[in-house]
């Protein structure tokens, strides 16, 4: 039970019973990717408006377990308003912290609450739930990147 | 060491009534599997993925320890003895497999790496010579990918369409509507004995009656089925059948194709290499060897073959009808504890289940439940089971799948339940 409350922690309970910018698609929003987990069948879509290189809006969409679902909206919630830069570093940062790859850590990366995701760490089957809406979102924001560059 | 002391009996007393209710033990049938002592997050492993995989009773570790210290030799080659005992010991495990499944005859037993590769070889051999452009090959709705899949990938090849049998909501076929399916473009018939995602057990011999009036062969996915079911493929008159060994307590990587000797001996190889040719020559056409080995392209998982024999032996311990009843009585105790959840939801209700029962519990994600359960030792399975289109029909991403095995008992499904509070204590804490 004691370890079980690590993984499940309020916050978690919390954003999965009532996630933020969920089945929102935010005004002009401008990026869009989804992916899914093949071995489970989670699916999410992230919708991002990016204005001068900022993250002016944000909402997702789609299905997932507790995990899957509270990270993405605990990502969302902290990756409004950030530059697109910032975001890229929190998802390196990020997945850095969950997959115990640190070559991407930095100091000037701050977690503040998504250091709740940590938990999932000792579930080692349950990893991907958290990182893939952060794969997403670094893929909603590379696509621009990508479409300026063929443009 | 922690685990289960089943000498002290303290359980409840459904199992106590099983104990005097069978005449060979199935209470302790336990005993023989060395894996459910192990201890999972401290607390005594109750396993119910059974039909994911299957635990290995300690004879069937021992047969592939004996094989492996003292017969090991290349098969069907050597002259020297180790290669004539290993001979005999593979050949021994296809007559068992002929017997088990009544078989006519041993040369219509083909050793494969499982149920799938069976299927698949069945897809790329019979079926690539008999399905032609246009022609038709039905499966049903509620198969595993591996009787979907591979029957696509021929479609696709062979230009030809896919049919699928409907489910109804309760988790059954509508065989009625069969009859409109066949006709004289059809060219096989493939569906599952029992579903693996929902516990269907399907009237598989009046599907078989059916498609047989109008002369379209049948293959049976049994994977769910011969280790809780008899099967008599005479009785049945299927064209193919085909099992997993891991499913039915042997190793993993060995599997059954059964197939009529008349349809075997028409197939073309499905690998060419050795043991399965007669003569091969660059200057005369090479010449494929009998059936089975024809099917038997080079050095096969001989262990895993003894070892399939050596569960096949363990299981005759037993009667098939006995280990049913046992499943059954779990499956009947089990419905209806699950049923007393008010936020629970069985997923599949047919009239005829085998020991299998998916469930959806509130909005709870079964990866949530199955990662709670697991820190009580429980062993469950969620998830899509490998049956997209299935899931799909009934408008769910995932269940949860509880599925039982001959020595499952009823205190594992009271140690089920009261998982089951756990993950509504922390999901659903008022």
């Amino acid at each position: 039970m004691n370890e079980l409350s690590e993984l499940y922690e309020e916050i978690i309970l919390d954003h999965n019973k009532n996630p933020r910018y969920f089945n929102n698609i935010p005004e002009g929003s401008n990026r869009t990717a989804e992916g899914d987990n093949p071995l489970c069948g989670d699916h999410y879509t992230i919708h991002l408006t990016v204005e001068n290189g900022i993250v002016e809006g944000v909402g997702f969409e789609g299905s997932g377990c507790a995990i899957s679902k509270a990270s993405a909206s605990l990502m969302l919630e902290s990756v409004l308003g950030k530059t697109e830069m910032e975001a890229t570093e929190l998802f390196k940062g990020l997945h850095g912290m969950l997959t115990g790859d640190r070559s991407h850590e930095s100091d000037s990366v701050e977690f503040g609450k998504l250091e709740v995701l940590n938990g999932v760490c000792k579930y080692p089957m349950r990893i991907k739930c958290a990182t893939l809406a952060w794969h997403v979102l670094n893929a909603a924001l590379k696509n621009t990147e990508q479409a300026v560059t063929t443009e | 060491m922690a685990y289960v002391n089943f000498k002290d009996k303290h359980y409840h007393h459904p199992d106590e009534a099983m104990i005097h209710s069978t005449t060979v033990d199935l209470m302790y049938v336990k005993r023989d599997f060395p894996i459910l002592y192990k201890p999972v997050h401290n607390q005594p492993l109750v396993y119910l993925d059974n039909a994911a995989t299957t635990q290995k009773p300690q004879s069937v570790i021992k047969a592939l320890y004996s094989y492996y210290t003292s017969k090991n030799a290349n098969i069907h080659r050597g002259v020297h003895s180790l290669s004539e005992q290993s001979t005999l010991a593979y050949e021994s495990a296809r007559e068992k497999v002929r017997q088990f499944i009544n078989a006519r005859d041993a040369k219509e037993i083909v050793f494969v790496k499982g149920a799938t590769e069976a299927i698949n070889l069945v897809a790329q051999t019979f079926g690539k010579l008999a399905v032609k452009k246009g022609d038709e090959i039905i499966v049903s709705e509620l198969e595993h990918h591996s009787n979907i899949v591979p029957w696509q990938i021929l479609c696709e090849q062979n230009e030809a369409i896919l049919r699928v049998i409907p489910m109804s909501d309760s988790g059954e076929l509508q065989i009625e509507q069969l009859d409109a399916m066949l006709n004289e473009r059809t060219k096989l018939l493939a569906v599952s004995h029992v579903s693996n995602a929902i516990g269907t057990i399907n009237p598989i011999k009046r599907i078989i009656q059916k498609a047989n009036q109008v002369g379209v062969p049948v293959l049976i996915d049994g994977a769910q089925a011969t280790a809780h079911l008899g099967v008599d493929v005479q009785a049945l008159d299927c064209d193919f059948y085909v099992f997993s060994g891991h499913k039915m307590y042997a190793p993993t990587g060995i599997g059954v194709l059964y197939a009529k000797k008349k349809i075997l001996e028409t197939m073309p190889p499905y690998q060419g290499g050795g043991d399965m040719i007669t003569r091969v020559s660059f200057k005369s056409k090479t010449v494929y060897n009998q059936i089975p080995h024809k099917f038997e392209a080079g050095t096969p998982n001989i262990g895993g073959a003894i070892g399939l024999g050596a569960a096949i032996d363990y299981l005759s311990k037993f009667e098939m009808n006995q280990i049913s009843a046992h499943e059954n009585q779990l499956l009947e105790y089990a419905t209806n504890a699950l049923q007393q959840i008010p936020e629970l939801q069985i997923i599949g209700t047919a009239e005829h289940k085998a020991g299998i029962i998916s469930f959806v519990l509130d909005d709870i994600h079964p990866h949530d439940i199955g990662t709670i359960l697991d820190q009580s030792g429980i062993a469950v399975r969620a998830g899509h089971h490998c049956a997209m289109p299935l899931m799909e029909r009934l408008g769910i991403n995932a269940t949860t799948r509880v599925s039982f095995g001959l020595y499952n008992t009823f205190t594992d499904i009271d140690r089920l339940l009261s998982g089951l509070q756990n993950v509504l204590r922390i999901f659903k804490p008022n």
